[in-house]
């Protein structure tokens, strides 16, 4: 259309551009003639193309989903959708967020809160850990897709009870190695968001806190201590993997494949990895909980997963929400866990027959999601995630009282967003 | 004042061979500008009226393109100087005010920044002076090729022509513990990567590798501009190849080597893709630039961020600064006929 104004002479070309701005907007509106499109943004995951289509056909018309790809990066994930969500982008209806960015974009109100009828579809049946997770100031601001929990899997043949806290592993782990059997501890330690899962697993284990109630102060208190003194003596007591300051998910579980070690804390991924690359050894490996800090009581440990928000500049929010609330739905929970390896949130879908197939460990699943700990809720996690990882690493390096009043000062500066982050 | 005295200094070994050296490809040549200096003197005195006219039209002419550069390069640095004395981070729209000078506090007294500073300082030197001595040594090669110049030519500027992300992709590839050839070869066992030391030197020699063919292309340019004439009657003369070089060829090229160093150390002080790629700055390998991505981008504090940007910036300006105040340097497009 724009086209042979702009070919008009260079006097006019002021008002050719006038045109072609004009007949922008207008050629996008011709494209929703043929019926609303719901906009996905979603991580690669196998299998969605199938739920995505699933909610097509039932919605019947009435609107279409594209499922849009983000790249494979979590980093990537969050960089694009913020960068777009900050420019006001209306291209994006509904968004895939990693539990940890939830309350980030709530908070800069990107996304939309889910009230009345919705809500209360999103909330029927759903495990409450995941659903703290969508939460800001006491209100829904996303849907939980699908959670995940670190199991602690150990080897049958070497050791007969799983240990139940980080004291009975390192001594059942010490037993191993006077004996000269595998006996290395295998955790995510690099400088990353795997460590500081495990700090504040083990924080929450200890009956710890972070930060304040609120999330505007940094507190540290008294168990946040206790859970360095347990990861700084983990480091130091030798019968950790000596990869353990480079170790990220896959490379915990391809060092527990070669049979080398006796125990590894890691996603249910490692399972199904195991048992189709090293079936013999996934013969010997039994799963347990995450390990306590103080013997008789309960572990608590750091769930992940995926939520789903409807974008403050969607076009079609009613749309988003019915789609969201379709992906998430039991019966399609159900496909992703088993076709896409990714563990429900709605209680139920545990029930199905289908389930102990593909997990074997459900019920320690199930369990673990019940006892959930979630990161500290607050706005500003990215930062405080980065410090902690900065601050903790190497673990080997801890002085628990001097790291923790390190931490109060530059978790609080993180919170505030004043401080430089590393 | 500066291009006036490098043009002295060319002319006096360059005057016996006025002759040869004048025709010759001279793109920052002095013996060309000074040819032309008296000219401009005599301008300077005695505009006409039609001259005056003329630059009146040139003015006009050139104001569009003046007002685009504004546009796209001066509103930027204002905005982000405006950005950077406030308290402002995308996440907390509402916490958004004025604070001065206090981002600029914050970031000035944090070791995180000095801790960048002070690497991307130590890869800037090391890198730019292993740079100049193989661009050096490339460019002679290249110049005095007589067998096969154009594969010779070709093949040095390869690694300049693969992208910086794709060829740090694969130097990280190669020093990644068991897949890794060079990792194999000068590291087994260990992950050279993650060790700060060996990290800094595997992201400079990624940085020379790459950037070396850049700086010969320069230095040859300025090989050019050196007269067969006055080679050969040094040699005459009695001097030895190295005595050639360093008391000829060295003063001739002055400043293309400066423009080359000038170029490099610009460029080598805001490195990022390579870092960004091979360590993402872990294990305190963090350039400025890469400190900013993290404050501004991934951080979305758009007030620490901006402060950062304002701060290389401005070591960017004081670079150019000391090279062209203090070393004379010559920036392209700066010779005396563009001064009247």
């Amino acid at each position: 259309m724009g086209r042979p104004a702009m070919r008009a002479r260079p006097g006019r070309a002021a008002a050719a551009m006038g045109v072609a701005l004009l007949a922008i907007p207008l050629a996008a509106c011709g494209a929703d003639q043929q019926g609303i499109t719901v906009n996905l943004y979603y991580a690669p995951e196998d299998g969605l193309e199938t739920v995505v289509e699933n909610c097509n056909q039932r919605a019947a018309g009435r609107y279409q989903i594209v499922y849009n790809k983000l790249p494979r990066g979590a980093d990537d994930q969050r960089l694009q959708m913020v960068r777009r969500l900050a420019a006001e982008d209306r291209d994006m209806d509904v968004l895939g967020l990693d539990l940890m960015w939830t309350q980030e974009f709530a908070g800069a109100e990107w996304i939309q809160e889910w009230t009345g009828e919705h809500r209360a579809e999103a909330e029927e049946g759903t495990l409450e850990g995941p659903l703290e997770s969508a939460r800001y100031e006491d209100r829904l601001y996303a849907a939980p897709k699908n959670t995940n929990v670190q199991l602690l899997w150990y080897r049958t043949d070497l050791v007969d009870e799983p240990p139940e806290t980080w004291d009975d592993m390192m001594e059942a782990a010490q037993e191993l190695k006077d004996a000269g059997d595998p006996h290395t501890i295998l955790i995510t330690g690099a400088q990353y968001e795997g460590l500081v899962v495990h700090y504040n697993s083990i924080t929450a284990s200890a009956g710890g806190h972070m930060l304040s109630e609120d999330g505007l102060r940094a507190e540290f208190d008294e168990g946040a201590v206790r859970a360095l003194q347990v990861l700084r003596d983990f480091a130091t007591s030798g019968l950790a993997h000596p990869g353990l300051t480079n170790a990220m998910e896959d490379d915990a579980r391809l060092a527990f494949q070669t049979g080398n070690a006796a125990f590894q804390i890691n996603w249910p991924f490692v399972y199904a990895a195991m048992q189709a690359e090293t079936p013999e050894l996934a013969q010997n490996v039994g799963w347990a909980p995450y390990p306590g800090v103080e013997p008789g009581s309960p572990s608590r440990s750091t769930i992940g997963g995926y939520n789903l928000a409807v974008s403050t500049y969607s076009e079609h929010p009613d749309e988003a929400f019915d789609a969201a609330l379709c992906l998430r739905n039991a019966e399609n929970q159900k496909f992703s866990a088993i076709n896409s390896g990714v563990p429900p949130t709605i209680e139920s879908v545990y029930d199905e027959p289908e389930m102990l197939e593909a997990y074997p460990m459900k019920d320690a699943i199930l369990e673990s999601v019940q006892n959930a700990a979630n990161r500290p809720s607050t706005p500003a996690y990215q930062n405080v995630s980065t410090v902690l990882s900065h601050t903790l690493s190497p673990p080997s390096a801890i002085d628990p009282e001097r790291t923790a009043e390190e931490l109060r000062v530059s978790v609080q500066k993180a919170l505030e967003s004043k401080g430089v982050l590393p | 004042m500066s291009g006036e005295r490098l043009s002295e200094d060319q002319a006096a070994p360059g005057s016996p061979a006025d002759g040869t050296a004048e025709p010759g490809p001279s793109p920052a040549g002095g013996s060309g500008r000074g040819g032309r200096t008296g000219g401009t003197r005599s301008g300077r005195r005695t505009l006409t009226e039609g001259q005056r006219s003329e630059r009146r039209l040139a003015l006009l002419l050139c104001a569009p393109a003046a007002l685009v550069m504004i546009a796209v390069t001066g509103w930027p640095i204002i905005y982000s100087v405006w950005l950077s004395l406030q308290r402002y981070d995308l996440r907390f729209p509402a916490d958004q005010e004025f604070v001065g000078l206090a981002n600029y506090v914050e970031v000035l007294t944090s070791s995180y920044w000095w801790t960048s500073f002070g690497v991307t300082l130590l890869i800037t030197v090391v890198s730019v002076a292993i740079e100049l001595v193989l661009g050096m040594a490339l460019a002679l090669i290249m110049h005095r090729t007589i067998v096969g110049r154009g594969l010779v030519r070709t093949s040095a500027l390869v690694p300049y022509g693969i992208v910086t992300v794709v060829a740090a992709f694969s130097w990280r590839y190669a020093w990644t513990p068991d897949t890794g050839y060079l990792a194999n070869l000068f590291a087994p066992g260990s992950a050279p990567l993650t060790d700060q030391a060996s990290a800094l030197a595997i992201i400079t020699l990624a940085e020379v590798w790459k950037t070396t063919p850049f700086m010969a292309l320069l230095l040859m340019a300025g090989l050019a501009l050196v007269p067969d004439d006055l080679l050969k009657a040094a040699s005459m003369d009695g001097a030895g190849p190295w005595q050639r070089f360093i008391k000829v060829m060295v003063p001739v090229m002055k400043p293309a080597i400066l423009v080359a160093l000038l170029f490099r150390t610009l460029d080598a002080f805001r490195i990022f893709d390579n870092i960004y790629v091979l360590t993402s700055g872990a294990q305190d390998t963090s350039s400025v630039s890469i400190l900013a991505n993290t404050n501004l981008i991934q951080a979305l504090n758009l007030g620490i961020g901006s402060t950062m940007s304002v701060l290389i910036f401005l070591s960017v300006a004081l670079i150019a600064f000391v090279f062209v105040k203090l070393f004379g340097t010559a920036a392209p497009g700066s010779d005396t006929e563009g001064r009247r």
